[in-house]
């Protein structure tokens, strides 16, 4: 089938299948999957701006899908996404000023690049360590009868870092807000801005959604339990991709049917992601994650070798 | 337990059936109409672009889970029978 925006040949197929995958990852994770699906459409003979462009409007309509089947499963802390829609714009914002301005010195690839694998790196070890010392501790706890065991395994959502975000909670700086949703009594409202932004700042400056920043932060640095995080993960993604889809759609980096015929597959994609979390426990879903950075790392890696860019 | 996954797994697979003939169908009508149009648009009007990309995913997005509903329900008592 011919693209005629993008100028490209491609076998709707191969398009579906991609979109299944990613669509999979975002239901299951809470991640927009761009780190799969950017070098997936590249491989494919799509141009690089049109990669870039084209991945943010099909990660709109796949996580809208998510977003609203999480949100019918009680995932999403409206409240939370709320008030972190304004940090995420922000940080957009200052991440795509950033890139401009490493455009005009000429080192965007020698610092973009780098940055991501040392960043998709440091949280797949950071969540490993984590999510081995909460089983670690679960495992311990087994013998004992508590009330936790007799709970659906989706709710059961412990972490071994909640020390992190006690000491959050206790930052007095004002205004306060409660999030009775995800369970948080108070919380400053500058702790929930500040993730936001660098969730933001990630998905300006590297590209995608930047759950894989976004989610992590969410559930060790607030407190937030996972499938909550997951949920209200997807929400900020749907807003940050729609802002990046305008942007570069003015740009004329959008090709939008390859996004529609993509989405076909993600769409259903997500549907079976979203219902495989209620058959896993929280520190599980931590642990099905740690693979995703590390692909996205060595992909990275391959493309800079390669000297190919591969965002 | 055992039961329950299975009937999901049948309700999955007859799911991915009937939306993989709707996808085809699809493709024949709009995307085949669409591209030219929405091609000219592209080269002249980069602000109606825009919009009508946002506009185009946000509405499949919408589309597809709506249809992904129906057919939910539709099939649920069709699984039931076997």
């Amino acid at each position: 089938m011919t693209f005629p925006i993008a100028g490209v040949n491609i076998a709707p197929t191969y398009l579906i299948v991609v979109g299944f995958i990613v669509g999979v990852l975002g239901g299951f994770f809470g991640v927009g999957g761009s780190f799969l699906a950017g070098p997936a459409l590249f491989a494919a003979g799509v141009p690089m701006n049109f990669v870039v462009g084209t991945d943010l409007a099909h990660i709109v309509g796949k996580s809208i899908v998510a977003a609203r089947k999480h949100r019918t499963l009680g995932n999403i802390d409206i409240k939370l996404g709320a008030i972190m829609v304004v940090g995420t714009i922000t940080g957009v914002e200052a991440g795509a000023q950033i890139v401009q301005w490493l455009k005009r010195a000429a080192r965007v690839d020698s610092v973009v690049g780098p940055t991501f694998i040392v960043a998709l790196l440091g949280i797949a070890g950071f969540m490993t360590w984590e999510a081995v010392s909460t089983l670690r501790e679960q495992r311990k706890q087994r013998g004992q009868k508590d009330r936790a065991a007799k709970t659906h395994p989706s709710r059961r959502d412990h972490s071994a870092m909640e020390f992190i975000s006690r000491a959050v909670h206790r930052i007095s700086l004002p205004p306060h807000v409660s999030l009775p949703v995800s369970g948080i009594a108070s919380i400053s409202v500058w702790a929930i801005l500040l993730v936001a932004f660098v969730g933001g700042v990630f998905s300006g400056f590297l590209g995608g959604g930047a759950g894989y920043i976004r989610m992590p932060c969410l559930i060790y640095l607030l407190g937030i339990p996972t499938h909550i995080a997951v949920g209200t993960d997807l929400f900020e993604i749907v807003i940050s991709a729609s802002y990046g889809t305008v942007t570069h759609a003015l740009k004329g980096n959008v090709d939008i049917l390859i996004a529609l015929v993509m989405h076909t597959g993600a769409a259903i994609g997500a549907q079976l992601g979203a219902t495989l979390t209620q058959y896993f426990a929280g520190a599980r879903i931590r642990m099905a994650f740690i693979p995703l950075p590390l692909i996205g790392a060595g992909l990275m890696l391959h493309s800079l070798l390669s000297g190919h860019p591969a965002k | 337990m055992k039961k329950t996954a299975k009937f999901s797994f049948n309700l999955f697979v007859l799911e991915l059936l009937v939306y993989a003939g709707l996808i085809t169908v699809y493709y024949l009508l709009v995307l085949h109409f669409l591209g030219p149009g929405l091609q000219d648009v592209y080269e002249h009007k980069r602000h109606l672009y825009a919009g009508l990309a946002l506009g185009l995913i946000v509405g499949q997005g919408f589309l597809l889970e709506v249809l992904t509903r129906v057919l939910l329900i539709w099939m649920k008592p069709l699984t039931k029978d076997r």
